[in-house]
């Protein structure tokens, strides 16, 4: 396996002078390309702003970043835009899917919003993938009516939609019961394994964890184990 | 792009009331906007029609010369002796080429009506009353196209012939005559007639209605020692707007000198022009309000949709794309309220009589200028703009915070 992202030193304040907040300490962390690895760690410990700064959505106070060969410390807001919607996937605690769209169209936003516009193939592909998540009688149900399990396989198709090299899941089970967790934890490791696709998932659950073959621990603002 | 259009529509049809409400919102300041436009182009239609509708809108008049002087020598050769010839009061002066210029009037683009004209002053006497009038000689057959007296007959007929004469009401009751009876009209020039009652007129204004007589041309000519030529031609336009440029032509064409209306009229332009600047500042207001409304509507919109353009802008979607979702919100409000404040407008303004058909009493309201695309044109323009502010609010969102919301 190669790197696919390797981060040095990162640091991350937030706030300034008396007020300010170190979150992250000189983090270091290199992930290898079809890796799944688990982010393990107390609240308050950085895991959150970790997977922020990865999925370029935050830049680090000081500290290096690259992906794919690529500096993302010195690159734009327009750079960063593009490069995520190609090679960054999330999948969010509570989802995150746009309300007033049906489950292919929230699945299919990532394609088209780069493309501006709604094509034959990523319709085709946005299918498979809501297929692969078991919703293909929900295709075309507005997200809004869709049950938690549901709505999370949807984001979850949504995050690969453009066929990332790196998907950040944010407690992804969090909010769904033993059942939906382990559908929707079958689904990224079927993916994992079948594509090669890289997942880093924040947890504090020790069984989701222990479905990973890596885990890396944070506390106080750097990678502990 | 398509698919930020698709976006926005979908976040319209999503708030179907919202939506609803805005549009309703947009569409009464259009519909303001287009009532207005309807009123005030109405009431300066009405005023000028009520004004100057009934008069000349281009007047050539015959330009009396100065007196001549004549000096002869005396007898005795001793001098020179002055004589001055006193200005009189009778028009002398004639254009005596009217008949010439009669035709090439006519054919000057924009003028509906040419009347060659005699006119004077007299004094009509019935009985032991006289009174004093102010002579107008029109040709038959030319009686209405400039005062309007076939529309203004209230007893007998506007048409002119050898013998008859019209009169205002005003002056009729005054001399206690009726149809069919005689009276004596003495020019200035000392001639006489004897004329007969064939027509009475009310036009409103008493200047004329007490104080005009129409007869004939041939008649006039008698009654002013006129065999040839007219005192004055007056010319009726199809749009007295169109006085000035028009005025010009025929002085060009001529070499007369053609005074159009509007010269001596600028109480009367200077009261519509106030009266159009009203209306350019209700419709301002008009349209502020509408922009007012878009703004706050698409900034309470960006507000509530913090988390999804969060969303979107972590999946990649550019502040480009989110400017342009809000900024298509906003045009597509604009066309859709300013098209259905147009519709209303218009089917408001419907029953409303035509620009040609106003009354006293009633709103002269003019469909046709209900200035329908200009309302449309502005309302996209203003909803566009009214958009941009919460469009930069909304692009200006941290996925971060707004996801964490």
């Amino acid at each position: 396996m190669s790197a696919l992202l390797e981060v040095r030193d990162l640091v991350k304040t937030f706030g300034s002078g008396e007020a300010a907040t170190r979150v992250l300490r000189g983090l270091s962390l290199t992930l290898e390309a079809g890796e799944m690895a688990a982010l393990l760690g107390p609240s308050g410990s950085g895991k959150s702003t970790l997977l922020t700064i990865l999925g370029t959505l935050m830049k680090p106070t000081s500290g290096s970043y690259a992906m794919l060969g690529q500096d993302l410390i010195a690159a734009d807001d327009k750079a960063l835009t593009t490069f995520r919607n190609l090679h960054i996937g999330f999948v969010f605690q509570f989802h995150n899917l746009l309300p007033d769209f049906t489950a292919l169209e929230n699945v299919i936003f990532p394609t088209a919003v780069r493309m501006g516009r709604e094509t034959p193939a990523a319709r085709a592909r946005g299918r498979d993938l809501l297929v692969r998540m078991g919703l293909e009688a929900r295709i075309n149900f507005p997200s809004a009516n869709l049950s938690g399990g549901q709505k999370q396989r949807v984001a979850v198709a949504r995050a690969l939609m453009n066929a990332p090299e790196l998907v950040l899941a944010d407690e992804p089970t969090g909010n769904l019961d033993r059942a939906s967790a382990m559908q929707v934890m079958d689904l990224i490791g079927q993916i994992n394994r079948d594509e090669g696709t890289t997942f880093l998932i924040s947890t504090h659950d020790e069984k989701i964890a222990g479905l990973c073959r890596r885990q890396i621990v944070v506390g106080d603002g750097v990678v502990t184990g | 792009m398509l698919y930020a259009f698709k976006i926005a529509a979908r976040y319209l049809t999503a708030s179907k009331a919202q939506t609803a409400l805005l549009v309703a919102g947009v569409a009464v300041g259009v519909f303001i906007f287009i009532f207005m436009s309807a009123l005030i182009g109405g009431l300066a239609e009405f005023i000028l029609s009520r004004t100057v509708g009934d008069i000349s809108h281009i007047t050539i008049e015959a330009e009396n010369s100065d007196p001549a002087l004549l000096i002869a020598p005396v007898p005795d050769g001793a001098g020179h002796l002055l004589f001055v010839t006193e200005r009189g009061g009778a028009r002398t002066a004639t254009l005596a080429d009217a008949p010439t210029w009669v035709p090439l009037i006519e054919a000057v683009p924009g003028v509906r009506a040419v009347s060659p004209q005699i006119t004077g002053a007299g004094f009509v006497t019935r009985g032991a009353q006289v009174r004093q009038v102010g002579v107008t000689g029109v040709e038959p057959g030319r009686e209405s196209v400039i005062l309007n007296l076939d529309g203004y007959m209230v007893a007998g007929s506007a048409r002119l012939g050898s013998g008859l004469i019209v009169l205002g009401r005003d002056l009729a009751d005054d001399l206690d005559l009726t149809l069919g009876q005689t009276l004596r009209l003495q020019s200035t020039n000392g001639v006489t007639a004897t004329l007969t009652l064939s027509g009475i007129f009310k036009t409103g204004n008493g200047a004329i209605d007490g104080a005009r007589a129409f007869v004939s041309l041939s008649t006039a000519r008698t009654l002013f020692a006129m065999p040839q030529g007219v005192t004055r031609i007056e010319i009726k336009l199809a749009d007295l707007n169109a006085a000035d440029a028009t005025a010009l032509r025929i002085r060009a064409l001529t070499g007369l000198d053609a005074v159009p209306w509007t010269d001596g009229a600028e109480q009367l332009m200077e009261a519509l022009d106030a009266q159009a600047q009203t209306g350019y500042f209700l419709k301002t207001f008009a349209l502020i309000t509408i922009v007012i409304g878009v703004a706050s509507a698409l900034l309470l919109s960006t507000y509530r949709r913090r988390p999804e353009i969060g969303i979107m802008r972590a999946m990649g979607a550019g502040r480009g794309f989110v400017i342009f979702v809000f900024v298509t919100q906003g045009a597509l409000i604009g066309v859709m309220g300013g098209v259905t404040g147009a519709t209303l407008g218009y089917l408001a303004l419907l029953p409303f009589p035509a620009r040609d058909a106003f009354k006293a009493g009633t709103l002269p309201l003019d469909i046709t200028q209900g200035s329908y695309g200009l309302a449309i044109t502005l309302t996209v323009i203003g909803a566009i703009l009214a958009s941009i502010l919460p469009a930069r609010s909304a692009a200006r969102v941290d996925p971060v915070t707004a996801i964490g919301q």
